[in-house]
């Protein structure tokens, strides 16, 4: 959420108030403590135990800053700027090794929520509500909420009906490759259209995540 | 205009002054002399003490108040009634922004951009408290007011015992405090007493949940309890003192009448800063009535400790209409 703003503004700007906390849908944002740097009373998001799933679409904690530390010069999910994604252990992916998921993404113990347009689209569910049967794990692409927009925009109906919302670019996709033992399976790319919101970190359903978000690096920076 | 400069100085650190008999008023230097010789008698004014009925009225309504506007806070955001958004920091009260003077004096010093959301949060703030008496934030809001008031009878039995030493520091401390921490705002680009800020870490352990932060608010009870009295409201906290600043111009004011002073000093002992109270002192007052400065918290506590009534509570401007 922090474009054009580095984390030094960010930090400077910050009231700490938990605005955004308390505007959140799916409760993303967290305020930070005392042992965790310089940013006591500021929020993070923890992609893995909550991604940002944009289920509020009008980037509900944008609107709740009172001072612009969540910069106000935004109004669609495509265009935040919370990190970027990364395939940081390959061999743990299901789709690398060619194999399909079964079952609760995160257990049945897990507290995430996501929302899932096809069950209820105003409101998120516990993903331990929503299991899967893929012949292949596609999970961090199925669910990536740039991706999921523009899906619903090439088949003509943008969110809330508002061609703005639709994202310019692809932020993930599953491309073809050829395993070291001559198999072929596919891995995700991600691309810059990645916003950073956490989603494929939050679903990957391997342990630990095959794919994490980067906070110190986005889109812009990516694309230089 | 000398109610506001005089209250200004003691804000800054200044003693009292003390009148001179060419200061004082015929009147009051008449009162004075007629008092002159009869000491009080110790069983009469402990007869007094316990004949008073009142003895709490102000700290409860006081805490009642204290505990319902934070209790608010919370319900707000667990029930999602909506009705305070946010912290004390900064918040949305049914939609209107409120900005906590300070808190936005150091967010705008350090990011170093005039936000308009916070301009109108703080001018909302400034009218509020303007209103209401200024640093009557600090004793009917200010979470950490009330943790430091609850443990300060530990301190002061702990000094009746001898078992420790109460050490007390110059009120100008608070002063170089408020600068430095503007100035490390505005040098650094965090806003560090945000940081550091009782007020502001209570407020969000209430709201958000607890946290290590609660640590250093901890460090900061015992070091009031184990060394110096109510020492962060009285030296180092800026948003008390940006809220004196206010308050020199607010028209809620304890007021004090000499006529029925005993002159023991209840009030000065229960008073969190009782240099506002230096006018109750036999011979210091330079009229029949004085308005209490405005370093003061409007608590009440000397207005429910005075056996005699000759501290009670006035809006300016209202006199003659209550």
């Amino acid at each position: 959420m922090k474009k054009g703003l580095d984390e030094q503004k960010f930090l400077s700007a910050c009231i700490k108030c938990g605005q955004c906390v308390q505007v959140c849908p799916v409760e993303a944002i967290r305020l930070s403590d005392m042992d965790e740097g310089f940013g006591l009373g500021t929020p993070h998001i923890s992609a893995r135990d909550q991604a940002c799933d944009f289920s509020c679409d009008g980037l509900q904690c944008v609107l709740a800053c009172p001072t612009g530390a969540l910069t106000h010069d935004i109004d669609y999910p495509a265009q935040s700027r919370m990190g970027f994604a990364r395939l940081a252990r390959p061999s743990g992916c299901l789709a690398v090794q060619g194999k399909g998921f079964k079952g609760l993404a995160r257990g049945p113990g897990f507290r995430g929520k996501l929302r899932y347009d096809e069950v209820d689209r105003w409101h998120a569910i516990p993903v331990a509500q929503h299991p899967y049967d893929l012949e292949l794990c596609d999970l961090c692409v199925r669910q990536c909420p740039i991706e999921i927009r523009r899906g619903q925009c090439a088949a003509g109906h943008p969110p809330s009906g508002d061609p703005n919302q639709c994202p310019p670019r692809r932020a993930i996709s599953l491309e073809p490759i050829t395993t070291a033992d001559g198999r072929r399976a596919m891995r995700p790319v991600v691309h810059d259209g990645c916003v950073g919101c956490g989603v494929c970190e939050m679903i990957c359903p391997v342990e630990p995540a095959a794919i994490v978000v980067d906070i110190d690096r986005d889109a812009d920076t990516v694309r230089g | 205009m000398g109610y506001i400069i005089e209250s200004l100085r003691q804000v800054f650190g200044a003693a009292p002054r003390k009148p001179t008999p060419e200061t004082q008023t015929v009147e009051v230097r008449e009162i004075y002399r007629q008092k002159r010789g009869k000491g009080t008698n110790r069983r009469e004014l402990a007869e007094l003490i316990e004949a008073d009925t009142t003895r709490h009225r102000w700290r409860i309504r006081r805490w009642i108040t204290l505990i319902l506007v934070n209790l608010l806070f919370v319900i707000s955001y667990h029930f999602d009634v909506q009705l305070v958004e946010g912290a004390l920091t900064a918040s949305r009260v049914v939609g209107f922004h409120f900005a906590d003077l300070n808190s936005a004096l150091q967010v705008m010093l350090a990011y170093k951009h005039v936000v308009l959301n916070l301009v109108i949060g703080t001018s909302t703030v400034l009218v509020l408290w303007w209103l209401l008496g200024g640093r009557t934030f600090c004793s009917w809001v200010c979470p950490y007011h009330l943790l430091a008031e609850w443990v300060e009878p530990i301190h002061l039995w702990l000094v009746r015992k001898k078992i420790i030493k109460g050490y007390s520091f110059h009120r100008g401390t608070r002063t170089v405090f408020y600068v430095l921490f503007a100035l490390l705002a505005l040098g650094t680009g965090y806003t560090v007493y945000e940081w550091i800020s009782p007020t502001g870490i209570v407020s969000r352990a209430l709201i958000y949940g607890p946290g290590l932060a609660l640590i250093w608010v901890g460090v900061l009870l015992a070091f009031e309890v184990f060394v110096s009295r109510r020492a962060w409201c009285r030296y180092v906290c800026p948003i008390g003192m940006t809220y004196a600043i206010v308050g020199a111009v607010s028209p809620v004011r304890v007021r004090y009448n000499v006529v029925e002073c005993k002159h023991e000093g209840e009030c000065r002992d229960v008073c969190l800063v009782p240099h506002v109270l230096s006018m109750t002192i036999k011979g210091r007052s330079p009229d029949v009535e004085v308005d209490v400065g405005s370093d003061c918290t409007r608590c009440g506590m000397c207005v429910d400790a005075c056996p005699t009534g000759s501290l009670r509570f006035v809006v300016k401007g209202l006199e003659h209409l209550l």
